[in-house]
């Protein structure tokens, strides 16, 4: 038995689609290279194969993810991981937020940034750069986007450079197109441990 | 880097050689991509039963939400027979459309409260599992792309 993860955690649960994946075995040539199978990587996610239903859509997603999140220079990955995890609990997406929490805590070597964002919202007590990009990311991720002025002055006198208020708006907005597709096509479940 | 070419910078109004354009031009590869994103999810080769004009309706729609009037009207000149969709007071019932919308309607705005009963309810409605992915894939690119333009809005005030 599996039940849904409803509340935020960093313990990252399984992701089970809504729609019928596309499977492996009938997958069309086009597919299998958007889903980088290859005969040494053979496993693929319920998820990707989910949005293999829509391959022009997945093939190029999948490298603009990647160099949103991890290119070179600009902001640091674990701030890029700060305006996701923003984004993700605006939208309520428990699996984005889980993931991103995860990675946050890791790459900070810090678990109390996360923990206290889990506990207190955007009430949470924050180092002043730490909740000019939360701030900026949880307004700018709210539908209709209410960042304004303030928020990105607030985020200048953290001390951010343009290029990475520049690569705060990438990856926070990114993940207003991932939770829609992870909140919106699946539920994040946990196998029930029997006591 | 041809900046008029791209949605993201033309709609957000960034100048070529502007300050802006120099701190965006760091990240050329993610605006080409974005700019391929667009084309994936409004103009794609497989439409499912979504054809451009409709996913332009929609598009404008979305934008409207989201209270981007440029944007919106940059994706209405598209929507042929369906450019009155765009208009968010619509409901699409005349054109059978009225359970796509509502989905595309809340995916948008209240993201935080779909369930699985409107996922389902579109495939009661007949919309395959193929489909559902490819409308959830325009309306999830969309939300990125408004952002991104708001955001370089804003940069765009401060860098001015």
């Amino acid at each position: 038995m599996t039940h849904i993860v409803r509340k935020f955690t960093r313990k990252v649960p399984q992701w089970q689609p809504r729609v019928v994946p596309v499977k492996l075995e009938d997958a069309t040539p086009q597919q299998l290279s958007a889903l980088r199978v290859t005969p040494s990587n053979t496993k693929v996610s319920a998820y990707v194969l989910t949005l293999a239903h829509d391959v022009e859509s997945l093939s190029v997603r999948s490298p603009l993810f990647n160099a949103i999140m991890y290119d070179r220079g600009g902001l640091s990955r674990e701030e890029r991981e700060l305006g996701a995890l923003a984004a993700s609990m605006v939208n309520h997406c428990v699996y984005c937020a889980a993931v991103h929490a995860d990675r946050h805590a890791k790459l900070a070597n810090d678990e109390t940034v996360t923990d206290e964002l889990f506990a207190n919202g955007s009430e949470a007590d924050l180092s002043p750069r730490n909740r000019a990009i939360f701030e900026f990311s949880r307004k700018a991720a709210e539908s209709p986007p209410s960042a304004g002025p303030e928020d990105m002055e607030a985020l200048s006198n953290a001390g951010l450079s343009d290029e990475e208020i520049f690569d705060l708006i990438l990856s926070s907005s990114l993940f207003g197109w991932a939770n829609r597709l992870m909140h919106v096509l699946g539920d994040p479940v946990r196998r029930e441990v029997k006591a | 880097m041809n900046l008029s070419s791209m949605t993201i910078l033309s709609k957000a109004g960034v100048a070529q050689n502007s300050a802006l354009s120099q701190v965006v031009s760091t990240r050329s590869n993610i605006l080409e991509m974005s700019q391929t994103a667009e084309e994936a999810v409004l103009r794609p080769k497989k439409c499912g039963v979504f054809g451009h004009d409709v996913r332009a309706a929609i598009a404008a729609r979305v934008a409207q939400l989201a209270e981007d009037e440029t944007l919106a009207a940059f994706y209405a000149v598209d929507a042929g027979q369906y450019a009155v969709l765009a208009d968010p007071q619509e409901t699409g019932e005349s054109q059978g459309l009225a359970a796509i919308l509502a989905f595309v309607d809340k995916v948008s705005n209240c993201t935080h409260e779909v369930t699985a009963e409107d996922v389902s309810g579109l495939k009661t409605a007949g919309i395959s599992d193929a489909d559902i992915v490819r409308l959830c894939e325009l309306v999830a690119f969309l939300a990125y792309q408004i952002r991104v333009i708001a955001g370089l809005r804003l940069m765009q005030r401060e860098t001015a």
